[in-house]
């Protein structure tokens, strides 16, 4: 007999099915759902855009603009929302990829929406603030997805099985080694590898962990400057050189964490001010009707 | 002559001694230490110790409540000398002979004490073993190291190469300001004993200069403040001020055995044979605590008490469970006595009918007692469950059908249901029903796996009935006990290591297996290389289609786990399937299935090797990751894994702010990662040794541990994949929108342990650091949080059946 299905419905049908299941990404989350949402939404709200005659002109103020202002404000709060979701983990059957495939796709939406909500009418106002802000928040979240369909694989392949914790700990377990093997050395290498081991792991800057470029690195400067003569001073050019790899590995962890995290830095800030545009936006539209 | 020599001052002999003292009888209490209680006085500083039961009332002359370690121990040692008991320490005893009313109990150091009855509360610890050379008894050798934190200026010696030992000697060498010179001595060439990390860390020190290690070196003789080694190059003596030899223990059977006190069986998890007043084999010698079965501190300090009341004479005693039992059967019918209700257990229930009544009651507080009406579902199919029943009164039908309930075969009085659950931990496989009003005895699982350790009939039965009854259920409707009874009868039980082949590929054997425990891998050779085929959970059988068309093996089907497989001869399974053309017919459906996917293999072997080698090393990987023994395992596919921690910060906040899982460590091949979370294994390792039974199986399969967890920390160590944390509930977290708009508190997730140690002093309350463990979300709506936290689909929970399917090779899931 082999695995049974089961019928009923309840906690147990549940777990069976996602028991059952597979690793599908964010993208293609139920035969890409949200992709054909979106794009049925952006094919109405264009079909509208050419098919209603709209008087004087194509405008945010017309009903059919009124429309697609108030669709598009909804569709930026709740995408907005996604942080709270995020961070809120209450009872019930939510996932927070299916959330994250909507906001993606629903946001890519926003281009069309907010586009024909403006009829190509843009000036120095607050009304295009508010569009242009719209705008650099989805190009921040088109890296984003791009970003996090692209680093992650490298990001494990960087890992090799250690965790942040034992990368740490491998370093300071040559740093150990070094110290000791540092004894035998002359006044000048002893400088260097002294430097090497007081230098901050994290120093550089954001431009460096970025770029995971370090000209300043201390472990590189040391392993120039050492001499290879020497029984002990081999000793510790080999320690120095597992130590720049184990540096490498964590310079490139940061790295790629730094550039899948980046965007959040500049889309989350601009969000806020998108809203804020926004009510400004909707706050003079009705002051000035 | 003293009346009783209790030997062993842990609770159960301390609250014998103080029943002794109480009723002014002669006594002696033999403690082999310095100090009372070595067990707990062994625990580490400022430990929780919890009393459970809750609902068993402490009989005793000394005082127990849940508490710390210190605080218990004082009250104790302060009681105890109130009593006036009359303790001899450092009286270690090497061997007790005599009968009774006259015992001549031999102490290490040659004294000789007299005693009329013995009561041995040594628990289950056992005796260090010694240095076997010259010089063993030397007061420079200790057992045991407390705080290595206390040596300065010493030439120390560890013997042994276990973790024990290499923990041992770091910590005596961790500090340079102790200025110890630390060597360590290793028989073999190499620490095959230790954990790797043990070892890493051990050979670090090692080149560091900070420890001395001497691999192939044994002690010679323990001389005054030297020690002479046999090394590979011959003898040599080195400086030697102290020596820790951790070489292992014994455990104490040997010992109690040497007294002519016979075990209930061979088997390690045995206990001595005992009268009602815990009397054992040997008239006079009796046996009360955890060397009896009794782990508990309550129960121990209970018996410590009773026993010495029945040598006093008092035979009307009730034990002190009588009131737990007299609730359990207070929802039977018939309003029968506690007594009359252990006379019916015992007699109708045919595995209970060679226990005392002593393993009666035990057996009966782990047990739930049930009465059900005729027609009354008992179980259903598919339930989990890894309880079994035993009908003491009545009889149950059994569904065998899934699509026609009316169709089912009786189990009458005195037998056992259920028991598939507990060999195999898989799912009920049918529904129960009683056929008339039914009293009945659900067994849990640990209770159970006791009853089969310590009584050899009771676990010949429960085997027999359960080939019989796997048989039944595999092969469906249609067959009945006489038709499957020759198979019965021949059929053997194999135990399998893990990776052991049972079926090779080309061989012309003909016999037919079915899993009972565990489960199999299936792999057929492509060219060179073995190409994965399928899973074989518990519960399925193989082997059948050489047996039916005479074919040489197609396959070869290997142990993933350690298992046991029921060996079935060829010519049984033919005759039966000759008597059975229905059985005949559903067997060659599903040999038509498995040829067909051996046929796509072959067909598809040069296309796309590179996709089979893919899929054949990560299910080798999964396997090699004791995948083989989940029911539900948390798998990341790091391609998609931005490495946000949502899953475990979702875990933390929806479980009392602790997290379950470690995103991080664990093994990945090919991408696809094994986080450190529960797979709620079908035997789980760490329900193995939990002394309250506060590890269970949920009724959704999660395996989790309820509120009467005494923090003792077994199921940490039991557990391999290390996905069990000792720690204290942490306190409450200000909300999400305090922390989104105010930045109070520390935010979602775990809180760090220091926010969570300063709040936790700031209110007050010490808490128990309790064990933890993912419980699969049990009782939350919509399922694990940590899979419905991933924001980008890298975390998904599977069944490992269903997740090392051929059908991933043929379409592609995504």
């Amino acid at each position: 007999m082999m695995a049974t299905k089961a019928g009923g419905t309840g906690r147990f049908t549940q777990d069976e099915k996602r028991r059952d299941s597979d690793h599908v990404s964010f993208l293609k989350h139920r035969g890409f759902r949200w992709l054909w949402v979106a794009l049925a939404l952006c094919g109405t709200a264009i079909l509208g855009y050419l098919m209603i005659d709209q008087q004087p002109r194509p405008n945010g103020g017309s009903w059919y603009g009124y429309t697609l202002g108030t669709i598009g404000f909804g569709l930026i709060v709740w995408l907005s929302l996604l942080g709270v979701r995020k961070r809120r983990i209450t009872t019930g059957q939510w996932s927070l990829k299916a959330w994250t495939s909507a906001h993606v796709y629903l946001g890519l939406s926003l281009i069309v929406i907010g586009t024909l909500h403006t009829g190509f009418q843009i000036g120095w106002n607050v009304h295009t603030l508010a569009y242009v802000l719209m705008l650099l928040v989805i190009i921040t979240g088109i890296y984003g997805v791009i970003a996090y369909a692209t680093l992650p694989a490298s990001l494990s392949a960087n890992r090799k099985e250690m965790t942040r914790a034992q990368m740490i700990e491998a370093l300071t377990a040559i740093d150990r080694q070094l110290e000791s093997a540092a004894q035998p050395l002359e006044r000048t290498e002893a400088d260097l590898v002294i430097n090497a081991l007081g230098q901050d792991v994290f120093s550089g800057g954001a431009l460096a962990r970025l770029t995971g470029r370090y000209p300043g690195c201390a472990t590189a400067c040391a392993l120039g400057g050492m001499g290879r003569q020497s029984e002990a001073e081999q000793r510790v050019v080999a320690l120095l050189e597992k130590r720049r790899e184990q540096l490498a590995q964590i310079r490139q962890q940061l790295r790629i964490r730094a550039l899948l995290e980046i965007w959040l830095f500049i889309h989350i800030p601009l969000t806020i001010a998108l809203i804020a545009a926004l009510v400004a936006h909707v706050i003079s539209v009705f002051f000035y009707w | 002559m003293f009346k009783v020599a209790i030997v062993g001052s842990g609770p159960a002999g301390l609250s014998a001694a103080a029943r002794a003292a109480a009723l002014g009888m002669s006594h002696v209490l033999l403690e082999k230490t310095d100090h009372l209680s070595d067990t707990i006085f062994k625990y580490q500083k400022g430990k929780h110790v919890m009393a459970t039961p809750s609902n068993l009332v402490l009989r005793s002359d000394i005082d127990f409540e849940a508490g710390k370690r210190e605080t218990i121990l004082g009250i104790w040692d302060e009681q105890i000398a109130g009593h006036k008991v009359n303790v001899m320490l450092h009286a270690e005893v090497a061997k007790i002979e005599g009968k009774k009313g006259a015992f001549s109990i031999h102490l290490r150091n040659g004294e000789v004490i007299k005693a009329e009855a013995v009561v041995l509360a040594i628990g289950t610890q056992g005796n260090p073993n010694k240095l076997r050379c010259p010089g063993a008894d030397s007061p420079i050798i200790q057992y045991q190291l407390d705080d290595p934190g206390e040596y300065y200026d010493e030439h120390i010696t560890v013997v042994g190469s276990g973790d024990a030992g290499i923990e041992n000697a770091l910590g005596l060498a961790a500090d340079p300001a102790q200025r110890n010179v630390v060597t360590i001595l290793n028989r073999s060439a190499d620490f095959a004993r230790a954990k790797a990390a043990n070892v890493a860390l051990l050979e670090e020190a090692e080149r560091e200069g900070r420890v001395i290690v001497r691999r192939e070196t044994t002690p010679a003789e323990v001389r005054e403040n030297e020690l002479l080694l046999d090394t590979r190059d011959g003898q040599e003596a080195i400086r030697c001020n102290r020596i820790i030899a951790r070489t292992g223990s014994q455990p104490p059977r040997g010992f109690v055995e040497a007294m002519g006190i016979e075990f209930s069986s061979p088997e390690p998890g045995a206990f001595p044979k005992l009268s009602p007043v815990f009397e054992t084999t040997t008239p006079g010698i009796h046996v009360i605590g955890a060397l009896a079965g009794y782990p508990l501190i309550k129960h121990c300090m209970n018996q410590g008490y009773d026993v010495i009341e029945f040598l006093n004479g008092n035979h009307d005693l009730k034990p002190a469970d009588e009131p737990i039992l007299a609730e359990k059967f207070a929802r039977l019918p018939g309003n029968r006595s506690v007594e009359e209700w252990l006379e019916v257990f015992g007699r109708n229930v045919l595995i209970l009918n060679d226990l005392s009544t002593l393993q009666l009651r035990e057996l009966l507080l782990d047990s739930t007692c049930h009465a059900y009406e005729p027609g009354e579902v008992i179980f259903r199919r598919n339930e989990p469950g890894s309880s079994m029943f035993a009908i003491a009164e009545g009889s149950v039908a059994v569904e065998v059908n899934p699509a026609d309930p009316s169709v089912t075969v009786p189990i009458e009085q005195g037998s056992i249901f259920g028991e598939v659950g507990l060999i195999s931990g898989r799912r009920r496989g049918a529904t129960v029903r009683a056929a008339e009003p039914v009293v009945a005895l659900e067994l849990s699982r640990t209770a159970a796996l006791k009853l089969l350790a310590t009584s050899p009939g009771a676990a010949r039965a429960v085997n027999a009935i359960s080939i019989e009854r796997q048989l039944l259920q595999m092969f469906g409707s249609g067959l009945t006990r006489e038709d499957v009874a020759p198979l019965v009868a021949s059929a053997e039980v194999v135990q399998a290591r893990a990776g052991q082949v049972i079926v090779t590929e080309g061989a012309d054997d003909k016999d037919v297996f079915i899993v009972r425990r565990g489960s199999m891998i299936v792999e057929k050779q492509i060219g060179d290389r073995p190409v994965f085929l399928s899973y074989l959970p518990a519960g399925s059988y193989f082997g059948e289609m050489a047996v039916i068309d005479g074919s040489t093996r197609t396959a070869t089907v290997k142990a993933a786990i350690k298992s046991e497989v029921i060996r079935l001869p060829g010519q049984g399974f033919l005759d039966l399937l000759d008597a059975n053309p229905a059985l005949r017919e559903r067997a060659m459906k599903d040999m038509a299935g498995r040829r067909a996917t051996n046929a796509f293999i072959e067909s598809r072997k040069d296309e796309f090797s590179g996709a089979v080698d893919l899929y054949s090393q990560t299910a080798a990987f999964l396997v090699d990751n004791g995948i083989g023994e989940a029911t539900d395992v948390l798998l990341i596919d790091e391609k998609l894994c931005i490495g946000c921690d949502n899953c475990e910060k979702a875990c933390a906040d929806s479980h009392d702010g602790l997290s379950r899982l470690d995103r991080e460590a664990g093994r990945t091949y090919a991408h696809l990662h094994v986080p450190t979370s529960c797979r709620h294994c079908e035997h789980p390792h760490c329900m193995a040794d939990c002394p309250p039974n506060a590890i269970k199986r949920g009724p959704d399969g999660e395996v989790f541990i309820d509120e009467t967890c005494i923090g003792c920390g077994n199921c940490q160590r039991n557990c391999p994949y290390g996905v069990i944390r000792m720690d204290a509930k942490p306190p409450k977290k200000p909300s999400l929108l305090q922390w989104m708009l105010f930045g109070s508190g520390p935010g979602p997730g775990e809180a760090p342990y220091s926010w969570r140690k300063k709040k936790a002093e700031e209110e007050g309350v010490a808490k128990a650091k309790l064990a933890i463990k993912c419980d699969m979300c049990a009782g939350i709506d919509g399922g694990p949080a940590c899979v419905r936290a991933c924001p980008t689909g890298a975390a998904i929970r599977v069944s490992p059946d269903k997740f090392l399917t051929f059908t991933k090779l043929t379409e592609d899931a995504e």
